[in-house]
């Protein structure tokens, strides 16, 4: 079968703040641009961004890039690339005066500078007091950042070309990387965007967790095309959990129901933080009372049929103090928990938040894999940036307003980047003759599968496991089962079957082709943790529960062929700065 | 068919709460509205997240008026 070719000097997957960052860079530069995407842009996940963007401006009291190095190196337990993170941290000021520029209606100083505001993590004098860092538009920074860029991109002239989904990369013999395969789901058609350079800037796949505040758009899909196509995914056990969201729907309840005198029950109406932080109770820091939360729900205390959450107890504060010192808990509460928590306790869960890991690259944004012994040889043709990508800045734990600093500084290197291999590239290469077969065989099989499995019914199956067997901490026994049970669902992944084979906007096609990004995702954190045996940033194991930098200091590098895993060095040596050293991480 | 399909995708959004609820209004509400209400609801989605999430928790000033009201208080109580 043939199938329509549409030609580019660049193509991007994705349309959230790293993509469009990259597109514009492209697009002012005078390159012909296509920016692929499955929602209209101002709809991508960074709108759900409100913590701000980490930059060491300085308007509020002094400060500097190497502090922010300091807090972002801290923050990673050590597994972060200092020269990449060097790099971010040096040019964040920059990207941000530049947004500034574009239109972005940052919250000011009377002064007129940028107001900048404190956030936990972010230190003066390499952690001696807190500093302001963040710069915010109010609480909507991730949707007024997307605002400013789609109009400048608009009047750049980036063709967007809106609810379409990527399906494949296209690679020839050599391992170039030629475009990418995508369907227009209001015709069903398929299309092959020919580029001599392509950028996945896909954002993360919280979706393969039951309990996740990521929307349902966060599926993978750049993860999984990079995964089918022989490309490995770095750090994939790395995940960040918000302790307490709303069981069942991922929605987040504020770390402010503690501090205002709220506690958590087990199913024997237990307070069960006394156990485990008797002087801090319920207050501990978040990664204690993750861990005692999952502990109780392992060993059987969890509340609800399935015992699978703890309950969050504040009918005792009464309704003034609730209505007045946490507006907002009581709506939420009643929406996604069905419950008056001024009446009953909310039914909570640790909530997968943030995804470390991803497609490897190196602070230009060229992506990176093995090759003839050189671990990080630049896959030609091929970037990847923001919550997708893998720098790797976020180590094993992201620094908070570290993700919005990330998406603008690599969408900027790598949009840069991509211009200069364009200029020496300025041919296209050849298509090999089956570009489109992985694609096509894809589809295919999903249209003639008869007898086969559910969609809905796998998803499920691979969120409750990712979530029971590999949720925020870790137990040797329920990883081992746990890389068992997902390599079965991940079999019967293969023999899903859709009813509907409508071509205008069929969801249940597009659902399915989500969950072959989605358990590719899944397959490879589950791999990766069962693997790594010590407890570093977020991947925190009952049996191994200290850093070990003698043997683990090291990247994950998961392969889908064989679930293969080989690791790499971390970059210790920064660009100009002196190295970091690993030490014990106290706040 | 298609245009119910189109309305469908046009629910997925970059906020999960938004995601949420707009599932259960099509579970519950999309077969039963009007021609009116419907293109009612389609206008409801043309506004960025930030704004329909406001006015789904009642904190956006002014509320919108006529149809849009009607389909908007059944999204405040799905």
């Amino acid at each position: 079968m043939a199938i329509a070719i549409r030609k580019f000097d660049a193509v991007i997957v994705g349309a959230g703040g790293a993509g469009m960052r990259a597109a514009l860079q492209l697009a002012e530069a005078g390159f012909k641009v296509a920016v692929v995407s499955k929602v209209f842009p101002t709809r991508s996940h960074t709108v759900a961004a409100q913590g701000g963007i980490g930059a060491a401006l300085g308007n509020m009291g002094e400060d500097s890039w190497l502090w922010h190095m300091y807090d972002t190196i801290k923050g990673s337990d050590y597994l972060g690339d200092q020269d990449a993170i060097e790099f971010m941290c040096r040019m964040a000021p920059q990207v941000v005066l530049e947004l500034e520029h574009f239109g972005m209606p940052f919250d000011r100083n009377d002064n007129g500078t940028v107001y900048q505001r404190p956030f936990g993590g972010h230190s003066q004098n390499f952690g001696e007091r807190p500093v302001q860092r963040s710069c915010c538009a109010a609480d909507r920074t991730g949707h007024a950042m997307l605002h400013t860029l789609y109009q400048r991109n608009v009047r750049a002239n980036t063709h967007f070309f809106v609810e379409w989904m990527a399906l494949d990369l296209v690679r020839d013999a050599a391992g170039h990387v030629l475009g990418v395969t995508a369907l227009e789901m209001e015709t069903g058609e398929i299309y092959l965007m020919q580029a001599r350079a392509t950028l996945f800037a896909t954002g993360g796949a919280g979706r393969i967790f039951a309990a996740s505040t990521n929307a349902f758009i966060n599926t993978g899909d750049g993860l999984g095309m990079a995964a089918r196509a022989g490309i490995p995914l770095e750090d994939m056990e790395f995940w960040q959990f918000h302790p307490t969201g709303v069981a069942g729907a991922g929605v987040l309840i504020t770390e402010g129901v503690r501090g205002e005198g709220g506690y958590l029950l087990n199913r024997n109406g237990e307070r069960f933080m006394e156990r485990y932080a008797p002087t801090m109770k319920d207050l501990a820091s978040r990664d204690v009372v993750s861990r005692a939360m999952a502990t109780e729900i392992k060993e059987g205390r969890g509340c609800g049929p399935e015992a699978d959450h703890v309950l969050l107890k504040l009918d005792h504060l009464g309704v003034e103090v609730v209505e007045k010192r946490l507006p907002g808990i009581r709506e939420i509460a009643r929406k996604f928990a069905n419950v008056d928590p001024v009446k009953q306790p909310i039914p909570v869960v640790p909530t997968a938040h943030y995804q470390m890991g991803g497609i490897p690259t190196n602070y230009h944004g060229e992506v990176v894999a093995p090759r003839s012994g050189n671990p990080e040889a630049v896959v030609p043709g091929f970037y990847a940036a923001g919550e997708c990508a893998c720098a790797s800045v976020h180590g094993a734990n992201r620094l908070g307003t570290n993700s919005l600093t990330d998406l603008l500084v690599f969408g900027k290197a790598s949009g840069e980047r991509m211009a200069q291999f364009l200029r020496e590239n300025p041919e296209h290469r050849d298509l090999p003759s089956d570009a489109a077969d992985r694609t096509l065989m894809r589809l295919d099989r999903l249209e003639s599968q008869r007898n086969g499995e559910s969609v809905h019914q796998v998803g499920a199956d691979m969120r409750r496991t990712m979530q029971a067997h590999c949720g925020v901490f870790r137990f040797p026994d329920l990883l081992v089962e746990g890389v068992r049970k997902i390599l079965e669902i991940a079999e019967r992944a293969q023999r899903t079957e859709i009813k509907d084979h409508s071509k205008v906007f069929n969801t249940a096609r597009t659902e399915a082709l989500e969950l072959d990004n989605l358990i590719e995702v899944a397959r490879a954190t589950m791999i990766s943790a069962e693997a790594r045996k010590e407890s570093r940033g977020a991947h925190d194991r009952e049996d191994f529960a200290k850093r070990d930098d003698e043997n683990w200091l090291k990247h994950t590098l998961w392969f889908k062929d064989d679930d293969r895993l080989e690791y790499k060095p971390v970059h210790l040596k920064p660009l100009t700065a002196a190295t970091f050293e690993p030490k014990v991480r106290t706040y | 068919m298609s245009e119910v399909d189109r309305i469908r995708w046009h629910c997925r959004r970059g906020l999960l709460e938004l995601d949420i609820v707009l599932a259960r209004f099509l579970d519950r509400h999309l077969d039963d509205l009007d021609r009116i209400e419907r293109e009612a609801f389609k206008s409801l989605l043309m506004h960025s997240d930030n704004d329909l999430w406001d006015m789904i928790s009642g904190r956006a000033e002014p509320p919108p008026e006529g149809v849009e009201a009607g389909v908007l208080e059944l999204l405040r109580n799905v």
